[in-house]
C-alpha cells in the first residue's frame, strides 16, 4: 500500500500566487482533490491532495515553486456528528500529536475525508485501525 | 607553481620598498605641482611646497583629496597632461552623483596591467589558463582590465563580459574556463542558473579560480561559492580613480597584496584623518607612485579596510589590506547605528536555510527608520509547518539583531523573486532619500 502523499508549496502572500499555482497544475492535467492554506502575515503555506502527486511536484518544481511532499493519512470520516471526534479522540488518548488537518467530502465517496499529519504515522495507522477506521491509500485518492 | 611574476619587485625587502616609495612620493609630489594648477592651489593652501617632502612620514603634510574634487573638476580639471598622452578614458557610473572621469597614458595603462598580471600570478593563473571576463566591458574599468591583465600573463581570455548567463556557462564548458572574474553575486547568478540547467560547475566545467569584486562580500560568501562549486574564490579590489581593479589576494588568501611601488597606502580614521596603527579598522587613503595622466595625493576612496605590512606567508613584502568592512557611502545609519550591508551578509550567508540572494529595504515610519531584509528561503529550509517558518525568521532576525544590535524585520520570499545583477548587486533600497 503506497502512502498517500501531500504537495506543500511555500508561496508569498501576494495577488496572483495562487492562481499560477493552479495554473501550473491545470496545464499538466493534475487535479486538485482537496487544498487547505495556512497563512503567516507575509507568506503562507499551501498543503493539497492531488490525484496525481509526482507529477504535480515535478511541475510546481520546474516552475521555480518552493515544494515538498509529505506522507499524511487520508482517513475516512462518518459524514455525520461524532465523525471527527472518533478520529481525534483515539490518537489523542495514544498521545499521538496531530500537526494539522483538513476535511473534504466527495461525491463518489459515501464518507468524508480526512486528511492529517501526525507525529508517529504508523502508530496511527495501527490505533486507528485497531477502533474499525478506515485508511485510505494513495491509490484511492487517485480513483477518487 | 606558485611562481612570482616580478619576483625582484615582489620580494624586495621592506627597507628597499621604503626607500623606492620615498624617491617616488618626492617626485610625483613635484611632478603634480609642476602640471597642475589644482594641486598647486591645494598644496598653497595647506601651506606645503614639493620641498617640504624629505621623507616617506612627511606624507601627513600633504592634503586629502576626495571624489567630490573629481566631480568639481569634471571632466579632466584634475589632469596632469594634454590630450595627446592619453590613450584611454574610463568613466565611472555616476549612481550617486556626477560621474568621474579618469584618464590613462600609455605607461599608465601599462602599470595597471602589470599590478593584476602580478596579482593573477600569485593566484598560480598563467598560459595554461582561459579566464572568462564577465565584468562589463566599456566605461567600466573591470573588463578591460582584467581582460589586459589575463592577456599578459599568457593566459587565453574569454571576453564575454556580462549578462547571457546560459551562453556563459556554456562557453564555459566548450572552451574550458579555468578562471572567471565578475562580481560576486553575479557568480552566485552564475551557480544558480547552472544548477536549473542541470550543469554542475564541479564536476562538469573545468573552473579553479574565481576573482571577485567591485562590490563588498563577505568570506561567508566565499564559503558558499567554494563549497558549492570546488573552486577557490579569490576578492579582488581596486577603483576606476586609482585605474580600477589592480590587487587581489595570493593563493593563500591572507589580505590583498597592494603593491607599493605603485601606490603608497594609508590608513586613517575617518573622522580626524590621522593615520591609525595596522590592525586598526580605518580609512584607506591611497597616493599613486607611478601614474601620470591623473595622479592622485592622499586619495580617500571611503573603503573602510585594516592593513598589515608584514610580509606575507607567500614571501610578497607588499602590505596587505583586509577585506573591506564597506564604503562610508555604502553605511546606513539605522536608529542612529552604523549598519554596513556587509554585516547584513556575513551573518544571512551563515544560515543555510537561507538563499544566496537578499535585499534590505530601510523605510521611515513615524520618526522611527524599519530595516526590513527580505531572504529567499532555500528547498531545504522549508517546511510545511507556519510554526517552523516563523521560527526560521525569528532566528534570523534574533542573529542579525546580534551582529547589528538593530533589529530587522526578516521577510521569507520565495526563490528566484529578489532581482538578479549582472554587475554590482542592489543590495539595499533605501525609501527615506527621495
Amino acid at each position: 500500500m503506497t502512502e498517500l502523499k501531500q504537495i506543500s508549496l511555500f508561496v508569498e502572500n501576494k495577488p496572483g500566487r495562487m492562481a499560477k499555482v493552479s495554473k501550473t497544475l491545470s496545464d499538466a492535467g493534475v487535479n486538485i482533490r482537496a487544498l487547505t492554506i495556512a497563512e503567516a502575515g507575509d507568506f503562507g503555506v499551501i498543503r493539497m491532495v492531488v490525484d496525481e502527486p509526482e507529477k504535480g511536484y515535478g511541475m510546481l518544481k520546474q516552475n521555480g515553486f518552493t515544494v515538498s511532499m509529505t506522507d499524511v493519512l487520508a482517513v475516512e470520516m462518518e459524514d455525520s456528528p461524532g465523525g471527527l471526534y472518533k478520529i481525534v479522540d483515539t490518537l489523542g488518548q495514544n498521545n499521538i500529536n496531530v500537526d494539522y488537518a483538513y476535511a473534504f467530502v466527495t461525491a463518489k465517496a459515501q464518507k468524508a475525508m480526512l486528511i492529517i499529519r501526525v507525529d508517529e504515522i504508523e502508530a496511527a495507522r495501527r490505533v486507528l485501525g485497531e477502533k474499525g477506521i478506515r485508511i485510505a491509500n494513495g491509490e484511492e485518492i487517485e480513483k477518487l | 607553481m606558485s611562481g612570482y611574476w616580478d619576483p625582484h619587485i615582489e620580494r624586495m625587502p621592506a627597507r628597499d620598498l621604503h626607500t623606492l616609495q620615498e624617491d617616488r612620493l618626492k617626485s610625483t609630489v613635484r611632478y603634480v605641482y609642476d602640471h597642475s594648477t589644482f594641486y598647486r592651489q591645494r598644496f598653497a593652501e595647506a601651506g606645503v611646497e614639493p620641498g617640504d617632502i624629505k621623507t616617506l612620514e612627511d606624507v601627513v603634510r600633504l592634503p586629502f583629496t576626495r571624489k567630490v574634487d573629481l566631480r568639481n573638476t569634471y571632466p579632466t580639471g584634475m589632469f596632469c597632461l594634454p590630450k595627446d598622452w592619453i590613450v584611454r578614458y574610463h568613466v565611472s557610473s555616476g549612481t550617486t552623483g556626477k560621474p568621474t572621469v579618469v584618464g590613462y597614458t600609455k605607461g599608465d595603462v601599462d602599470m595597471w596591467t602589470e599590478s593584476l598580471a602580478r596579482a593573477m600570478t600569485s593566484l598560480n593563473l598563467g598560459r595554461d589558463d582561459v579566464v572568462q571576463v564577465g565584468y562589463g566591458y566599456g566605461l567600466f574599468t573591470g573588463g578591460l582590465g582584467l581582460h589586459y591583465g589575463a592577456e599578459r600573463i599568457g593566459a587565453a581570455v574569454l571576453p564575454t563580459s556580462t549578462g547571457n548567463t546560459e551562453r556563459q556557462i556554456e562557453l564555459m564548458q566548450d572552451l574550458g574556463s579555468t578562471a572567471i572574474a565578475c562580481t560576486p553575486s553575479y557568480f552566485l547568478h552564475v551557480m544558480e542558473v547552472a544548477d536549473r540547467m542541470g550543469i554542475s560547475i564541479r564536476d562538469d566545467t573545468s573552473l579553479k579560480v574565481g576573482i571577485f569584486g567591485a562590490e563588498p562580500w563577505s568570506n561567508e560568501t566565499r564559503q558558499r561559492i567554494e563549497e558549492g562549486t570546488g573552486i577557490k574564490a579569490y576578492d579582488i579590489y581596486g577603483t576606476s580613480e586609482i585605474s580600477g581593479p589592480l590587487f587581489t589576494e595570493c593563493s593563500h588568501q591572507n589580505g590583498i597584496h597592494v603593491w607599493a611601488d605603485m601606490f603608497l597606502i594609508e590608513i586613517v580614521d575617518p573622522k580626524t584623518g590621522e593615520q591609525v596603527e595596522d590592525g586598526e579598522t580605518g580609512e584607506l587613503v591611497v597616493t599613486t607612485l607611478n601614474k601620470w595622466a591623473l595622479p592622485l595625493i592622499r586619495y580617500r576612496i571611503g573603503d573602510l579596510t585594516v592593513k598589515d605590512s608584514e610580509p606575507c606567508s607567500c614571501g610578497r613584502t607588499h602590505p596587505r589590506i583586509m577585506r573591506i568592512l564597506g564604503r562610508t557611502d555604502d553605511m546606513l545609519i539605522i536608529r542612529g547605528i552604523n549598519v554596513f550591508p556587509s554585516q547584513v551578509e556575513s551573518v544571512l550567508m551563515r544560515i543555510p536555510e537561507v538563499g544566496d540572494h537578499w535585499q534590505i529595504t530601510v523605510e521611515r515610519e513615524g520618526p522611527l527608520d524599519v530595516m526590513s531584509v527580505a531572504v529567499e528561503l532555500t528547498e531545504s529550509g522549508f517546511s510545511d509547518k507556519i510554526g517552523d517558518l516563523m521560527s526560521l525568521s525569528k532566528r534570523i532576525s534574533k542573529e542579525l539583531k546580534g551582529v547589528l544590535n538593530v533589529v530587522a524585520k526578516v521577510e521569507l520570499v520565495e526563490p528566484g523573486t529578489i532581482p538578479r545583477s549582472m554587475g554590482k548587486a542592489q543590495r539595499v533600497i533605501d525609501k527615506r532619500k527621495v
